[in-house]
């Protein structure tokens, strides 16, 4: 399990409105494209000093896949950057403002604390 | 010697920039009450005639990264860009660039190192809403040098809340000692109790009222004997799951000073979290809450 790669994913995605859009209409493409290219490139080295060694178990990708913010909630992602992506991702969606952060609360309404932990 | 011309601690919302410059039918209801407090706020600042901003905030994982994460650290660079472009996205906000101070940034990083504090140093740092939030609710002209001071309240393992405190305690030691002649504001932005990405995020109030009330109340009078007592890195997770910047708060009460009351105090409590506002006049600073 690698929450640092979950979260790498979402953060990398959450600064580049490209990815955003692309992540919006392609979650299964761009989540294959960016395992294989982009998972080990480590931020501030060159390209070919990457890590070999990234990848994501089938539970965490398919969380990815499918825009499912509980499960990736719950497998430990940090909590703030999914929320902040998810609200670029989803919150055009809804005519009321603050609709998708309500129904992004109530989707978490089962959850008591403590939380699941988000250290890396 | 320099003169520590303020210290004021805040929450910084993201959404004041928007929710000020609304108008017509997208001006919320509650716009003209937040503007007016913050108006009132700033004129805090303003009666101080500070020449120089030392800035304590937290970068919400914009430049800084879990590949390479330090605790603290101090910019010391000429310029300082600002803003990002999901801050745009979602807040509205608007790019900026500040000056920075570099002198008063190499006395803090040479002396802090010295006194004990391993900092890390930036000397090219793009600084987030929790540095230009305040700039934009205190100094809307964006006219004077800053140094960015930036801790970690985002990404376990923190550093324990005490250590938040003792680093407020040696900026206000080593600001007074700097050899100048300037007057050094020294502001802080942090939250109360705040929900994001879980079940209590966006209510009608912060997600955890009581802790509020009590926090403002420690903050006001810079009360860190009960601070530190009932709040831990454990603790924070309880008032809602981003409260671990109530410690930017209790750095402010180390600047501040234990047990000094604050010479200014307001609160305005809105949907998703309580906005809280605090100033305070050293003694020989010359500053004066009534004008």
């Amino acid at each position: 399990m690698s929450k640092y790669l979950i979260n790498k994913f979402i953060f990398t995605v959450d600064r580049d409105p490209d990815l955003v859009e692309r992540y919006r209409a392609d979650p299964e493409g761009t989540v294959a494209w960016w395992e294989s290219e982009q998972a080990g490139l480590i931020l501030n080295c060159p390209g070919p000093e990457r890590s070999t060694w990234l990848a994501f178990d089938e539970t965490e990708r398919n969380a990815l896949v499918t825009h499912d913010y509980v499960a990736l909630l719950e497998l430990g992602a940090h909590n703030f950057l999914v929320l902040t992506l998810f609200i670029a991702l989803f919150e055009r969606d809804y005519v009321e403002p603050l609709g998708f952060q309500r129904e992004f609360a109530a989707r978490l309404s089962h959850w008591s604390l403590p939380y699941p932990d988000i250290a890396t | 010697m320099a003169t520590v011309a303020a210290v004021i601690a805040s929450t910084h919302h993201p959404f004041y920039y928007r929710a000020s410059t609304a108008t017509g039918s997208d001006r919320p209801p509650f716009a003209d009450e937040w503007q007016a407090k913050i108006e009132a706020f700033r004129a805090t600042l303003e009666r101080a005639r500070p020449d120089v901003l030392v800035m304590v905030g937290s970068d919400h994982f914009h430049q800084l990264w879990l590949d390479n994460m330090p605790q603290f650290l101090i910019g010391k660079a000429p310029f300082y860009n600002a803003n990002f472009y999901n801050e745009e996205r979602e807040f509205g906000l608007p790019r900026m660039l500040l000056r920075g101070d570099e002198d008063l940034s190499a006395y803090l990083l040479r002396q802090g190192i010295d006194t004990g504090f391993d900092l890390a140093f930036s000397n090219e740092l793009r600084v987030d809403h929790s540095i230009t939030c305040p700039i934009i609710t205190l100094r809307p002209q964006a006219d004077l040098p800053i140094v960015p001071v930036y801790t970690n309240i985002f990404a376990p393992p923190m550093p324990q809340p005490a250590r938040f405190v003792q680093l407020g305690q040696a900026v206000r030691a080593m600001v007074e000692a700097w050899p100048s002649d300037k007057r050094v504001a020294i502001i802080g932005t942090g939250h109360l109790s705040l929900e994001l990405g879980g079940p209590r995020q966006f209510g009608p109030h912060g997600p955890d009222p009581d802790f509020d009330r009590k926090a403002v109340e420690w903050i006001a009078t810079s009360d860190l004997k009960s601070a530190l007592a009932e709040v831990s890195l454990d603790s924070l997770w309880q008032p809602g799951n981003a409260t671990h910047g109530f410690m930017d708060f209790m750095l402010m009460m180390g600047v501040a000073g234990e047990d000094v009351t604050a010479d200014y105090v307001d609160s305005l409590d809105l949907f998703h979290t309580m906005e809280a506002y605090f100033t305070w006049y050293p003694a020989g600073s010359g500053g004066t809450v009534a004008s």
